[in-house]
């Protein structure tokens, strides 16, 4: 966050990774800097949550239309994943009638249909929907068995923890609605793909509270262990996993979501 | 603006900052993290008093209470259907250890729900006399293709409850994330019996089986997901067996007291939030199968619906009333 923000009006603080004239140890350094570095740190601080304008970064907006482009966010980038996956040589070198391939096919028709809904839904809600997104991937991902269903796995699970952790912030019953409906859809996804992952793994501790917490007892949401909920994560958790499959200028900016 | 996230900021530039403001630095880190240290023995009554703490934070009303309980009871009956699947025989070893992790997750979801509701909660049923598996000796749940039919079922059923009551606990944040993440654990639960259905109860590689149209009948081969109406289910209407048929599972709800702009609309819905689904409306789906539209999204269904369907397995015929 910082240097972005640094980056404009304000001069950097050297003095913060740069040796002084006289070595003096950190902790004194603050003693002595304190109040000015407090200051200059508490307001760094509250902007990351209020600046809605990262340079470069696409932001997705605040309240219900916010969460709508948030999901339109997401399901570009599964869409695409899947539209992807079926040039691959994974893909194609699939047997006619075999099980993964009708189950590519069905993620790859439900894929875009949640994006190009989304899309109709933003527009029909009078607002305007974020900008196509760039996808990045690993090379090789396509041509391998392994990668592409660790990389649907990525995605179907995070998908799933995104739309639990982002239904508190819509404030319309028919959008909360509509979020889950798609959502257990997207359940039902990772569930058969971890499964060709590795049988019985439609459900695990890594997505589920089975035998750890999601969280520290009295965090919010929290949820202990044998409890057996989804582990759902903030926009923010989201968006640190998801911007690693988009291109400078795709990555998200969900700070107007809380 | 919050105080933790500040504090958290200030950490990463200057470790010491919680010595600047405490010297008792463990209380400001145990403050977001309460409980992290206490022993095992201690955590049952804290987790009590932390979710006492952070369920009450908005007040819990009587609706959002009604509707944790009615999600209870249908977490008690799935969770004594899972405990009835030791008499099922003929199953393959990965269909029995699928059904021990399903099992596990229903008897958690009901300790999570008591957990939240306390005092409130309804006490959990006789282990006999209140459920009814055979649906009135209409099936025997000890055979494993009926069994699997009737987990689908249970599950499909499920899925379509929590998200028909979302709406209702959402002005409670903490309770509709919660009810959120039990609702898509019961949807992988869906997912993973319609892959072992279609692979067979014998099968070792239940994600291996191949779906097969109209995807009805007790041995009929579904999707992970629900197209269309599934052609009525397991237990479609023209094979209902003494009235009983699972068509109502997949059908449309009662839109009577539905929240205003909602529709529990049946699974072969594709309208969505007043948007048709076709090629025309949405243009990159131009050669779409027909069915993708519908499957693409799950439907809810209104507490009255569900417990009627839920009622077919309760000796009183009652219970979820």
């Amino acid at each position: 966050m910082s240097h972005k923000i640094l980056s404009g009006s304000q001069a950097p603080e050297p003095t913060l990774d740069q040796p002084l004239y006289t070595p003096i140890k950190r902790r004194s350094f603050f003693m002595y800097a304190g109040a000015t570095a407090g200051a200059t740190a508490l307001v760094l601080a509250g902007c990351s949550k209020d600046d809605n304008n990262m340079p470069g970064m696409v932001n997705v907006g605040s309240s219900d239309v916010g969460v709508l482009n948030y999901a339109y966010a997401l399901e570009q980038l599964e869409a695409d994943f899947y539209t992807k996956v079926r040039m691959g040589s994974y893909y194609t070198a699939l047997a006619p009638n075999s099980a993964e391939k009708q189950i590519f096919d069905d993620l790859y028709y439900h894929e875009v249909i949640h994006r190009d809904f989304l899309r109709a839904a933003i527009t029909g809600a009078n607002a305007t929907p974020i900008k196509a997104l760039d996808t990045v991937y690993p090379a090789g991902t396509f041509n391998s068995r392994t990668t592409v269903l660790a990389t649907a796995k990525a995605f179907e699970d995070l998908g799933v923890a995104a739309y639990n952790g982002a239904g508190q912030y819509i404030s319309t019953p028919l959008y909360l609605y509509i979020a889950g409906k798609i959502v257990s859809v997207e359940a039902r996804h990772a569930a058969i793909i971890r499964d060709l992952v590795t049988e019985g793994s439609f459900v695990g501790n890594d997505v589920i509270t089975l035998t750890t917490p999601n969280k520290a007892a009295g965090d919010t949401n929290y949820a202990p262990a044998n409890s057996s909920l989804e582990r759902s994560m903030t926009p923010s958790e989201v968006v640190a996993i998801a911007n690693t499959f988009l291109a400078e200028g795709s990555k998200l900016d969900v700070s107007g979501l809380r | 603006m919050n105080f933790f996230q500040i504090i958290s900021e200030i950490e990463k530039v200057d470790p010491e900052v919680y010595d600047r403001l405490d010297s008792r630095r463990s209380i400001f880190k145990n403050m977001a993290g309460l409980g992290q240290k206490l022993t095992a023995a201690a955590i049952p009554l804290a987790v009590g008093a932390i979710f006492n703490k952070a369920y009450a934070q908005t007040p819990v009303g009587a609706g959002v209470n009604d509707v944790l309980n009615f999600a209870l009871k249908l977490e008690y009956l799935e969770s004594y259907f899972y405990n009835a699947r030791t008499a099922v025989t003929g199953l393959s070893a990965a269909n029995t250890s699928a059904l021990n992790l399903i099992a596990t997750d229903e008897a958690n979801h009901v300790s999570f729900l008591r957990a939240v509701l306390q005092g409130n909660a309804i006490a959990p049923p006789a282990v006999t006399g209140v459920f009814d598996f055979t649906a009135g000796g209409r099936f025997n749940p000890a055979d494993a293709t009926t069994y699997l039919a009737l987990a689908q079922s249970l599950e499909d059923t499920g899925v379509r409850a929590y998200k028909g009551a979302a709406p209702l606990v959402m002005t409670n944040k903490t309770v509709l994330t919660a009810a959120l993440n039990i609702h898509s654990v019961e949807a992988r639960h869906a997912s993973q019996l319609r892959a072992m259905r279609r692979a067979g109860i014998n099968s070792s590689a239940p994600s291996q089986g191949v779906a097969v149209a109209p995807y009805s009948g007790l041995t009929g081969a579904p999707k992970s997901w629900i197209s269309g109406t599934d052609g009525g289910g397991p237990i479609p209407a023209a094979n209902a067996v003494r009235g009983f048929s699972t068509a109502g599972i997949y059908g449309a709800g009662n839109n009577t007291n539905a929240p205003a702009t909602i529709t529990f609309a049946a699974e072969d819905n594709v309208i969505q939030g007043g948007v048709t689904l076709s090629a025309t409306t949405l243009t990159a789906t131009a050669g779409f199968p027909a069915a993708a539209y519908s499957e693409a999204f799950d439907e809810g269904l209104d507490v009255g619906t569900v417990a009627a369907i839920a009622n077919n397995f309760s000796v009183s015929g009652t219970y979820f009333n």
